[in-house]
């Protein structure tokens, strides 16, 4: 189907040249205006937040924030969020979901931050209400999966009514290297756990976590941004319509009917008491 | 008649509770904890607590909740639910049938009804034994149900988490489980349930990421470690050592992050406590 393979899309997913999020609210939304702090103790530059409009609608805008270069990647943490990230990520969501605003996420991480400070301040607990809060709204979420989704630093970006993810993006329960590092206690088998952890695009499409593929350029989305960009805009824009018909408890119901219906195909031997 | 079944389950249950195999008296086991040897009697009788260092082993779902519930109150729930290979990995369906061999259970997860003090209420119970507890899709359906089935019946739901985290042969599936399980949790809060979650000894990764942080309470027993990266993992990416009693239930309890911590011999009590608080009209 795809002419690379699992690991060269990993690589592609990976390239640093790839449109983060602040590129795409650059090229697809109009008056960005950047929301900082969890109003509880920080400010995560990892996560990038705000409003802005969208084809002149406003919406809220929030995704993972990797660097270009050396410094804005030590500034970012390379786009491995921190529990005050993720905090600022649920205010901006709740202030959406306030004043009716559709929510876009952006979806690029090496998965949330394993470090002292950020255990600390219960970077678990802070993904848990990323994930209970957004499963409830009851405004129009999209994330688009731009480069590499990892473990539940991404999926807390993602619980939205579509999910959307680049042709050579990649999704996955933990980074291949983990995954190999847990199961076969060696980091370097990494290109094999690509082959089998069924993480890129096309796979996901097929096994209903990810509602659509976007078509990327040939080489990857590096080589041509603007029809990166294009091809998002026009998918964003499908998206909302469909979804901007759909009242607040309709929304909510849907997302939550598609990720209550995500491995659910075991025997169902129910057996319910009196 | 109701007598007979509720006597036979409770057969049941205590003959679960021995498969496991704690209640080999002439054994003498050592603390994974402190290296101290004792007999397995004396073992069984601390509730698996190590005599010597307090140390709380982790134990089987079963035996967790013959030491919980009221006698004769144990209904299993969802019994035949079974893991399923969404991947397709390489050797998994065989490490699943060798574990449902070992353990008698069908994947890491039992859920029951069952009484505390004559209240009602849902239980799920994580059980480390099987691939550390991890989350695949047959725990996160099972815990999903059993948020569901509390809301359905208006009972309040408490859950025992020991898991390593989400379940690497089941891959992106495990990870949407988490999203699934939180899900259920909120939609059972918001409508007024009441959800008592319990940590025990080790509870990390997706678990602690989803279900486990939801609780209007977050209880935890002695010593258990807590947390979403595993310690190895923060040493390796900030090259330090982590200082002692770092994402064990204290440390967590000092940071804001628990309620109160509950020795084995409390949970009883403790758990009786707060469904009695959350009676519809008191008790007084």
């Amino acid at each position: 189907m795809s002419r690379y393979t699992p690991e060269e899309k990993v690589k592609l997913a990976r390239n640093p040249g790839r449109p983060g999020a602040a590129d795409f609210i650059t090229a697809l939304f109009t008056d960005f205006f950047e929301q900082r702090g969890d109003r509880l103790s920080g400010e995560d530059p990892s996560i990038l937040g705000g409003i802005a409009r969208f084809h002149g609608r406003p919406v809220t805008v929030v995704g993972h924030r990797k660097g270009k270069d050396l410094e804005e990647n030590l500034r970012c943490n390379f786009g491995m969020p921190s529990p005050e990230g993720y905090r600022k990520a649920q205010r901006l969501m709740r202030q959406a979901e306030k004043f009716g605003r559709p929510i876009i996420t952006f979806v690029d991480t090496p998965g949330a931050y394993p470090g002292k400070e950020a255990e600390e301040r219960g970077q678990g607990e802070a993904i848990a209400q990323c994930l209970a809060l957004m499963s409830a709204l009851e405004v129009p979420v999209i994330a688009v999966i731009t480069g590499e989704g990892n473990s539940g630093g991404a999926l807390a970006l993602a619980v939205a009514n579509r999910v959307l993810m680049l042709e050579h993006a990649a999704y996955s329960v933990l980074s291949p290297e983990g995954f190999a590092s847990i199961l076969w206690k060696d980091a370097a088998r990494a290109g094999e756990a690509c082959g089998v952890m069924k993480l890129t695009a096309q796979d996901l499409r097929r096994g209903g976590i990810v509602q659509g593929v976007l078509r990327e350029p040939e080489e990857g989305a590096h080589t041509d941004w603007e029809a990166v960009f294009r091809t998002v805009d026009a998918a964003l824009v499908k998206e909302l319509a469909a979804l901007e018909k759909l009242k607040g408890p309709a929304l909510a119901k849907q997302r939550y009917e598609m990720f209550r219906a995500m491995g659910q195909n075991m025997s169902l031997a129910r057996r319910e008491e009196t | 008649m109701n007598r007979t079944f509720s006597r036979r389950r409770d057969r049941l249950l205590v003959y679960q509770a021995m498969r496991e195999e704690k209640i080999a008296f002439s054994r003498r086991t050592k603390c994974p904890f402190c290296g101290t040897e004792s007999s397995d009697l004396e073992w069984n009788r601390r509730l698996w607590v190590c005599p010597r260092c307090s140390f709380h082993t982790p134990v089987g779902a079963y035996y967790r909740l013959a030491n919980i519930l009221d006698p004769g109150s144990f209904q299993e729930l969802e019994e035949g639910l079974s893991p399923a290979d969404p991947l397709s990995f390489p050797g998994y369906p065989a490490k699943l049938a060798g574990l449902e061999e070992e353990t008698g259970l069908k994947d890491a997860a039992v859920a029951a009804l069952g009484k505390i003090e004559g209240r009602k209420a849902v239980f799920a119970v994580l059980d480390s034994r099987f691939l550390m507890g991890s989350m695949g899709t047959a725990v996160g359906e099972k815990v999903t149900r059993a948020a569901e089935y509390a809301a359905r019946k208006k009972l309040p739901l408490i859950i025992f988490s020991a898991s390593g985290g989400a379940r690497m042969q089941e891959g992106i599936f495990s990870l949407m489980q988490m999203a699934k399980t939180a899900a259920a949790i909120q939609r059972f809060q918001r409508g007024g349930g009441l959800y008592i979650s319990c940590f025990t000894h080790p509870t990390t990764g997706g678990v602690t990421a989803s279900f486990a942080s939801l609780g209007d309470f977050l209880l935890s027993e002695p010593g258990a470690l807590i947390g979403f990266a595993g310690p190895r993992v923060i040493e390796q990416t900030i090259k330090e050592q982590l200082p002692k009693g770092f994402q064990r239930a204290e440390y967590l309890l000092s940071h804001g992050f628990l309620d109160r911590i509950v020795p084995r011999s409390e949970w009883r009590a403790v758990l009786s406590q707060l469904l009695a608080l959350h009676e519809k009209g008191g008790r007084i």
